[in-house]
């Protein structure tokens, strides 16, 4: 499967490589413990926590800004941060949790989850993987350096033009900026495609599309979401690149060219984007609300279809960003109905979800109450949502906090709810033990409230006229009270937050073990042993419909109930593990990301000889990874059949055949 | 029973109670975007006041079902047989046909009401245009030759039609009681119509687009005058400034000149500088510094001995007034010069 990466190599040529005795330049890497097997790693378990830990500290870095921001505000004329530093501190908030926390909390559940649900022993491109992790982390890092290197990015998420050219923000802050979401678009577009590979070519036989877990068809639509939405934000960073470090003109006024070209293509990847953070939560709670009501996914087919028509429509709603620029009644009609109906998809699936719990059994776990806190806010967020859509009223709202409140319940009510229903259903899938349930009940409790006590007032603040962005603001305004309460309740949210990090912390020294199946699942992952073995399956399931691992403990009777089938004789597991051939570890992914950040810091200082230095580190090492044999020669286990990709095809199980076709 | 009796209670009385105490808070406050004063705002408030009465009760009734759900459904027993529902078509349809059959509607409305307010003002119509600076906003009336800042005069019942641009990075025009926001983009020339109702009436308002540093000081003021009153505002207005040539106020003037102020401030008749705010007439004005601050003696004298302390502004990026390291002397001169200007 290596071989897309290197159009001019041949299935041939790497069967020849495996023969060849001599390693490549660097010997491929054995360590399976210990740093360097994590620096090396291509497992997408180990990739998935890997992104999980780093966006979660980013998480903490970002909500640290977030109550920076509401210590400055919770007063009028506060005096905890400069105008300068407020501008740094709110720009790197929405900076960090759309492209360091959301969307990376995503790709951990991608990375994990997704071999798992459909089958498969790894992801269809192991080595890029790793690449796109290193990628992200390299970019995140690059852009949170210019903290210490004379000032964070100051130009706003959105980073409008003019404002942000040379002229008006001198300075490096909007070239960190600027590089750093270059990297990290380079980071999540490799990501969608090895998704968009993974799940399209490595399901396990009987998998159809149609037998995906939802949150597998989430992941999928997202993954396009990406491939298609990053290039055009990629084409906007180029233009203002250019603008800054050359002298082009694309968004300057004064030479012809135009500010609003910026917008357009800000926001037609930034309205995408909207749906990439919240669609890989929703397909989490399309996940956990069934199992913790014991029925099937009510009316799965339009679950997945209004995620897809979303995914769709999520392309014809970027003017709503726009709506006070000035475009004229035309433009703005059209894009006012377009974000009028993509409401219609949202809203069929908060239906979908509260019929999945109709007349069901639920269990109140901790994983539940985040998932039904995911709906019920999410609604808030739909529904405010739906009042921008009139569009000469958004001409109202536009730049207040209601807007600031409205996608903070989408974003925290809806993707990061979304996201710590996750963490709470797989950790113990993932680690082995369960979270403390007592703490994470508790935890739940104070970020529900928390969140509402935040975010819930600034509905009101946007009301009374509050704008977004300001570092300060008079008395006598009527924006003192609320802005205290919400500065409390941000304060509530991050002690839930340390409720749950005590909760980590607590319940890896109790090590609650809770088996194999702890929530009673209904998707493949559940099948595993745990922990996860490195190679997933040991022998390639057959797939009969969907949640198929339910249909294996559980059978319906005339009426429809539930009956509980006898457990099955588990199958006598015959497979040496030993004779699974999994991808090895590569240093190159790592050597070549890291190619990235020399590039950037040589552009952003001027020194471009060392950005060439950086471009040869990169070409390098790709050149070095293509020849990289895929095991070294007298391994324990000699490269099987396939290439470097995770290849299900050696167990001679049933399934090999049709995961086969796939490699050719 | 009762325990579900009590919890559904407090399920009840939680939402209900929020909700009447957001309602009992919404007073209008002085830049509410609720509190229409004028036949635009009217408009747009009597839009969207039914889609927001239709969002809460969609609101109530989707809450009110999870909340439902919750308590009804909650399992009895880990042994729970719950009948398997796969889905239901006629209901799914149902839920997608109804909400976009009420959006279309929503819809219909929205555009109309978007083509009757792009039209441009007929008959009587005083046209000003609006400029955004960073950190201030410069007012041209077309028809009268008349520039000057943050605090914007308007006869009341008659349209205004604004024109809104900028000379620097994009701002946003928005006094919330009489209109919408409308984008101050340079290169472009946007329009918005406002409208007042009620003389003797100031409405507040400020730059609601991100525009660097002091975005957060970039205040609006809307006066509203009968038009009598405007008539009378805007013939001192025309007037020349009367430059003292004696006593210490002529000494500002010289100051006012020696120092470079006029170099980017205009007094019509004396210097032509059009960077910062005309002081034409700056006395006819109760604010200054991109309407921050009460224009008093006391102020001005803070103002003067570090303008970038009193305001972030970034001088010597070029944006911005610098700290010109005025004497106390110099200071009394000058605004003894700047009180003349009224």
């Amino acid at each position: 499967m290596a071989t897309v990466l290197e159009p001019t190599t041949t299935t041939e040529d790497i069967v020849d490589a495996e023969v060849v005795e001599e390693s490549g330049l660097l010997r491929r890497p054995k360590a399976t413990t210990g740093v360097w097997s994590w620096l090396t790693t291509v497992d997408h378990k180990k990739i998935g926590i890997l992104y999980g830990i780093t966006s979660f500290t980013f998480f903490l870095v970002g909500g640290s800004e977030a109550l920076l921001i509401r210590l400055q505000l919770a007063r009028p004329n506060g005096t905890v941060l400069s105008a300068d530093a407020y501008n740094q501190v709110f720009t790197m908030h929405g900076t960090t949790m759309v492209f360091l926390v959301v969307m990376p909390l995503s790709a951990a559940f991608f990375n994990y989850l997704t071999p798992l649900m459909i089958g498969a022993r790894d992801v269809a491109f192991p080595r890029l993987n790793a690449f796109s992790y290193w990628t992200f982390l390299f970019g995140a890092l690059l852009i949170n350096s210019s903290f210490l290197l004379g000032g964070a990015p100051n130009g706003g998420w959105f980073g409008y033009a003019p404002n942000t050219s040379i002229t008006f923000s001198p300075g490096h802050n909007i070239d960190f900026w600027i590089f750093g979401l270059q990297i990290l678009g380079i980071a999540s577009t490799v990501s969608a495609v090895n998704f968009i590979v993974t799940i399209l070519n490595l399901r396990a036989p009987g998998m159809t599309l149609f037998r995906m877990p939802v949150f597998v068809w989430m992941t999928l639509v997202s993954s396009f979401l990406m491939l298609f939405a990053m290039p055009v934000i990629t084409i906007a960073l180029f233009l203002l690149m250019f603008d800054r470090l050359f002298g082009a003109n694309f968004f300057n006024t004064a030479a012809g060219g135009n500010p609003l070209l910026w917008q357009h293509l800000f926001w037609l990847f930034g309205h995408p984007e909207v749906y990439i953070l919240i669609l890989p939560a929703m397909g989490i709670v399309s996940e956990i609300l069934p199992v913790f009501s014991r029925k099937p996914l009510f009316g799965y087919p339009v679950v997945v279809f209004s995620g897809i028509a979303i995914g769709f429509m999520g392309w014809g709603v970027w003017v709503h960003h726009m709506f006070a620029v000035g475009l004229g009644p035309v433009a703005v009609s059209a894009f006012s109905v377009t974000t009028m109906l993509i409401a219609v998809p949202t809203g069929v699936k908060i239906f979908n979800w509260i019929a999945t719990m109709w007349r069901g059994s639920l269990r109140l776990s901790t994983p539940m109450l985040f998932a039904i806190g995911f709906v019920a806010m999410f609604t808030i967020g739909g529904l405010s949502g739906v009042t921008h859509a009139v569009s000469p009223h958004d001409r109202q709202q536009t730049d207040t906090y209601y807007i600031v409140a409205h996608f903070h319940y989408v974003l925290f009510g809806g993707s990061l709810f979304g996201i710590m229903a996750g963490i709470y259903y797989w950790w113990p899938k993932i680690f082995g033990y369960a979270l403390s349930e007592r703490l994470g009940k508790l935890q739940f409790w104070l970020w529900f409230i928390g969140f509402n006590v935040t975010f819930g007032p600034f509905h009101l603040l946007g009301l009374a006229g509050m704008p977004r962005r300001i570092y300060t603001y008079p008395k006598h305004m009527g924006w003192d009270f609320w802005n205290l309460v919400a500065s409390i309740g941000a304060f509530v949210i991050a002690f839930s937050v340390l409720i749950f990090l005590y909760n980590v912390m607590h319940s890896r020294k109790v090590r609650n073990v809770v088996g194999d199946d702890p929530w009673d699942g209904r998707t493949l992952e559940w099948t595993l042993p745990t922990p996860v073995p490195a190679y997933n399956f040991a022998v390639v399931p057959t797939v009969h419909g969907v949640d198929d691992f339910w249909h294996q403990k559980y059978t319906e009777d005339e009426q429809g109930r539930l009956v509980k089938l006898p457990p099955q004789e588990a199958q006598a597991d015959d497979v040496d593990p030993a004779s699974i051939h999994l991808p090895s570890p590569s240093y190159y992914p790592l050597i070549a990301s890291f190619g990235l950040p020399i590039m950037a810091y040589a552009m952003i200082y001027g020194a471009y000889l060392v950005a060439v230095f950086g471009g040869i580190v990169i070409i390098g090492a790709l050149y070095a990874w293509a020849l990289e044999p895929s095991a070294e020669p007298h391994d324990d286990h000699e490269g099987g059949g396939g290439g470097d990709g995770a290849d299900p095809g050696d167990t001679g199980s049933e399934g090999a055949a049709a995961v086969e076709e796939v490699d050719a | 029973m009762t325990t579900f009796r009590r919890r559904l209670r407090f399920a009840l009385v939680l939402p209900a109670f929020a909700l009447i105490a957001t309602a009992c808070s919404r007073q209008p406050e002085p830049q509410d975007i609720l509190n229409p004063q004028g036949p635009i705002s009217r408009k747009l408030d009597s839009l969207w006041n039914p889609v927001f009465l239709i969002a809460v009760i969609i609101f109530v009734l989707v809450e009110g079902l999870i909340l439902f759900v919750l308590i009804r459904y909650r399992a009895k027993s880990d042994d729970d047989a719950p009948v398997q529902v796969h889905g239901n078509t006629t209901l799914e349809i149902g839920w997608t046909i109804l909400p976009a059959l009420l959006l279309l509607i929503v819809g219909f409305f929205t555009v109309t009401t978007l083509v009757d307010l792009d039209r441009k003002p007929t008959g009587d119509v005083l046209n000003v245009k609006v400029i955004g600076h960073q950190w201030w906003w410069e007012y041209d009336y077309l028809d009268y030759k008349v520039t000057t800042a943050n605090e914007l005069h308007i006869p009341v019942g008659q349209p205004v039609f604004v024109k809104v641009s900028s000379v620097d990075v994009i701002h946003s025009f928005w006094a919330p009681a009489l209109a919408g926001k409308m984008d101050a983009v340079p290169g472009r020339d946007n329009h918005l119509t406002i409208q007042a109702d009620k003389a003797g009436q100031t409405y507040l308002g400020q730059c609601t687009e991100y525009c660097g540093l002091s975005h957060a000081n970039m205040r609006i003021r809307v006066v509203t005058h009968t038009q009598a009153d405007f008539a009378r505002w805007i013939a001192d207005q025309q007037r020349e400034a009367a430059i003292p040539t004696s006593g210490t106020a002529g000494e500002g003037a010289s100051l006012f000149k020696a120092k470079g102020c006029g170099g980017c401030h205009s007094v019509s008749g004396y210097t032509a500088g059009t960077v910062g705010p005309n002081l034409t007439h700056l006395y006819s004005r109760k604010t200054f510094a991109g309407a921050l601050f009460t224009l008093d003696e006391q102020q001005l004298r803070l103002w003067l001995r570090d303008p970038p302390g009193q305001k972030p502004m970034n001088p010597n990026k070029g944006l911005g007034m610098p700290n010109l390291q005025l004497t106390e002397d110099e200071i009394g001169k000058l605004i003894a010069f700047l009180e003349t200007l009224h």
